[in-house]
């Protein structure tokens, strides 16, 4: 309701054009809106995965089969991984912090960092891909297969998004662009960064660790 | 009302180019593409089901080579009408309403918007394209696995596999759509604009975006999975390797079931535009109204196993409750509507009569749905032709008939024309007595459990009578649409011109030219309530909100 007291204040000072002039002083930015409702869609395609992990798993015992007992080990190269993404969300809120106060080196200097952390996520989720490819394991072995690789499958896919999106942040804050006033984009990437990272934490949990 | 000509260049309707409307970022025009889009399509799905009815006029397979084309009529025919059709017009409704109604701009993203558009021609012309590409999807709108599923016996053609494909096309473009509408409706209202001032169609997209958003994506969820079960050698629905076949149905209808709000609660915004206007009353209990919308939204996400009863797999005594529950709000929303008719000075002009229509055809199949939300009575009509019936009358008596009620409303603000009134009822007569005549005698055809979805049946079954007069009934519904072509043909040429606010309308789209300027408005009224041009017309004497 904070927009309804909002609106209400400005009805006193209403003449006819100053009606036309649609307030963008406090709030939440048009842009973060949207992406926060964008998350909450993603939120909804990953619940429709994970029930589906969950259904499968109920109802395969044992699980994971047997030929695939100790496959997923999650002190390994995956934890390297994990805790990769885990900072880079660090980082890519330190970006944030420091364009609000318009720290564009630091701003600059954390956003590719978080970039290059997210190439290395990928380069590692795929190397562990061909470790698992090696002991057999592929998208066709049962449900578990099924299910572990379109799980961190779309993930992987989320986070080549992020990544791309980071790099458009990137490139336009070596153009010039974004000021304290100005970064709705840095701030819609980053909460699309947290949302990935989430994700990966849900994912690492249940598939390694549950 | 000083709202009038301060523009006059936006008084003649400027037609674009053909690169201008192609490349537009204006809600306006983007909405009228919506339309003119979803209606296309409306026309290629009337034909499939002009197909599917006169192979059924008879017993006996006449026309169709056999009865795998008859699977892909009745399955594309369902997908063309959901999907392309009365999703999308109605999202174009209120892509051309929404910003008007609450004194704003545009849309919040002008260039999303035009993505959302643009994906949905895209995703038709795959789902036809698959016709030539050695059959469409033949497994029915739902696409149940294992029916769905690659294989010889299930749906080895490339024809599944452009549905899948074209469906999650679709519904990106639902859910930036959805996006944008919350957005715009939660960021961008003119100052004065409460959200207990806007107008109900603008609560009834605000409360079908939020299912959009919410639900589309589950959907999509399913349908990638039914890609990789079918392409890449999964095992999410194969219930001979670990898998459940009714996952899929969960899954699919956890989306579905609130799809169904989305295809009539615009719908309802619509009539509820309507009914005040042509009755020259407030609407009955707007508060109320925005509840129920509220509620309806809620429920809907927990009755979809409604859909599953007789699966043995879903608590039945919960979501037949639920389901039930559900009348209440819808109730609420019929007392809401008629109370606003009670003793008003009723105009019977073309919107008012197709707002009627939606009525009491849209109570015709809340009460048959009633029906199947017993469970006792659902086990003996599932899958007959009674949940056709009731589909039907709550889609085509509830959302089309409210569509063309919202089409004669709006046109004169589109185009600054007013639609013929005489072919206007014409079109309703042949399309209200088409409808009953084609759907009434499915409930009698499922009662003596006639199966839905078969391309034959026997000629002793006693069904031939009914089946031949849904036929007739089906010819006369098409027959409709000539009239309606023809009225927007003519009218766009010679019609009676419009002006800014030709109904007397409560809402702020009509304080502004017809059609209105690319930034919509000059001057806005003041917003005191509800009705704020009801207000501006006579002082500020209007019935307050609150």
């Amino acid at each position: 309701m904070t927009a309804d007291s909002h609106a209400l204040a400005t009805t006193g000072e209403h003449t006819p054009l100053a009606g036309l002039a649609h307030d963008t002083r406090g709030g939440i930015s048009n842009v973060v809106l949207g992406m926060l409702l964008f998350i909450t869609s993603e939120v909804m395609f990953f619940a429709g995965l994970f029930a589906a992990y969950f259904n499968t798993r109920a109802s395969n015992h044992p699980w994971p089969p047997d030929e695939f007992a100790h496959i997923l080990n999650p002190f390994s190269i995956i934890l390297v991984a994990t805790i990769i993404l885990i900072s880079s969300s660090f980082t890519c809120q330190l970006a944030v912090w420091a364009i609000r106060r318009s720290d564009r080196t630091g701003f600059l200097r954390n956003i590719a960092i978080t970039f290059v952390l997210g190439v290395v996520f990928l380069l590692l989720q795929a190397y562990d891909y061909s470790l698992l490819f090696e002991e057999g394991m592929t998208l066709g072995s049962g449900p578990f297969g099924t299910t572990y690789f379109t799980l961190t499958g779309f993930h992987g896919a989320h986070v080549f998004g992020g990544v791309i999106m980071l790099g458009v942040v990137l490139y336009r804050g070596m153009s010039g662009q974004f000021s304290s006033r100005h970064h709705d984009a840095v701030e819609a990437a980053s909460l699309y960064w947290h949302f990935v990272d989430v994700v990966w934490i849900l994912l690492f949990s249940i598939l390694y660790f549950l | 009302m000083a709202t009038h000509a301060l523009s006059p260049a936006a008084q003649a309707y400027s037609r674009g180019t053909l690169y201008d409307w192609l490349t537009t970022t204006d809600h306006k025009k983007i909405g009228i593409m919506y339309v003119i889009n979803s209606f296309i399509f409306f026309l290629v799905g009337g034909v499939l089901a002009l197909v599917v009815r006169t192979e059924l006029a008879q017993p006996g397979l006449q026309y169709l080579t056999n009865e795998h084309v008859y699977n892909e009529m009745f399955t594309m025919h369902a997908t063309l009408m959901i999907f392309v059709f009365v999703i999308p017009m109605l999202a174009g409704l209120g892509n051309y309403a929404v910003p008007l109604m609450i004194g704003a701009p545009d849309m919040a993203f002008p260039r999303i918007n035009a993505l959302s558009l643009w994906m949905l021609p895209l995703g038709g012309l795959l789902l036809i394209s698959s016709f030539f590409t050695g059959g469409s999807a033949a497994a029915g709108w739902t696409s149940y696995p294992p029916l769905s599923a690659e294989g010889p016996l299930n749906s080895p053609g490339a024809g599944q596999d452009l549905w899948i494909v074209a469906l999650v096309l679709i519904g990106t473009s639902s859910i930036l759509g959805g996006i944008n509408f919350l957005v715009t409706i939660f960021k961008m209202r003119a100052p004065g604009m409460t959200l207990f001032r806007m107008p109900i169609m603008v609560w009834t997209i605000l409360v079908t975006s939020v299912l959009v958003v919410m639900a589309t994506p589950v959907i999509t969820s399913a349908l990638v999975m039914l890609f990789i079960d079918r392409n890449y050698g999964g095992h999410f629905f194969d219930p001979f390797q670990g898998g459940s076949a009714v996952l899929y149905q969960n899954i699919f209808w956890f989306y579905s079931h609130p799809a169904v709000y989305v295809m009539v609660l615009p719908a309802m915004g619509v009539v509820s535009e309507v009914l005040p206007v042509f009755s020259r009353k407030p609407l009955f209990g707007y508060k109320a109204f925005i509840f129920a919308t509220a509620g309806i939204g809620a429920l809907g996400f927990s009755v979809w196993a409604h859909h599953m009863f007789t699966t043995g797999a879903v608590f039945l005594p919960f979501f037949s409750l639920l389901t039930f529950l559900i009348a209440v709000p819808t109730g609420v929303k019929m007392f809401n509507w008629v109370f606003t008719l009670f003793r008003g000075q009723l105009t019977f002009s073309t919107p008012l009569v197709f707002a009627l229509g939606f009525l009491t055809m849209f109570l015709i199949g809340g009460i048959n749905g009633a029906f199947s939300a017993s469970v006792p009575v659902d086990f003996a009509l599932h899958d007959t032709y009674w949940v056709v019936a009731h589909l039907h009358y709550v889609l085509f008596g509830g959302s089309v008939f409210g569509i063309f009620a919202g089409i004669y409303y709006w046109f004169p603000k589109w185009t600054g024309r007013m639609l013929n009134e005489g072919l206007g009822h014409l079109q309703f007569w042949l399309m209200f007595i088409g409808f009953n005549l084609t759907f009434f005698p499915m409930h009698m055809l499922g009662i003596q459990g006639m199966p839905r979805r078969i391309a034959d049946y026997a000629s002793d079954a006693g069904w031939n009578d009914w089946n031949l007069a849904a036929t007739i009934g089906g010819f006369l519904i098409a027959s409709s649409m000539l009239p309606f072509i023809w009225n927007v043909f003519i009218s766009l040429r010679n019609g009676k011109v419009a002006g800014d606010d030709p109904w007397e309308g409560n809402t702020l789209e009509w304080a502004t030219t017809s059609p209105p300027p690319p930034y919509n408005f000059d001057h806005l009224p003041e917003i005191r309530s509800e009705r704020p041009l009801f207000d501006a017309r006579h002082g500020h004497a209007g019935h307050a909100g609150h």
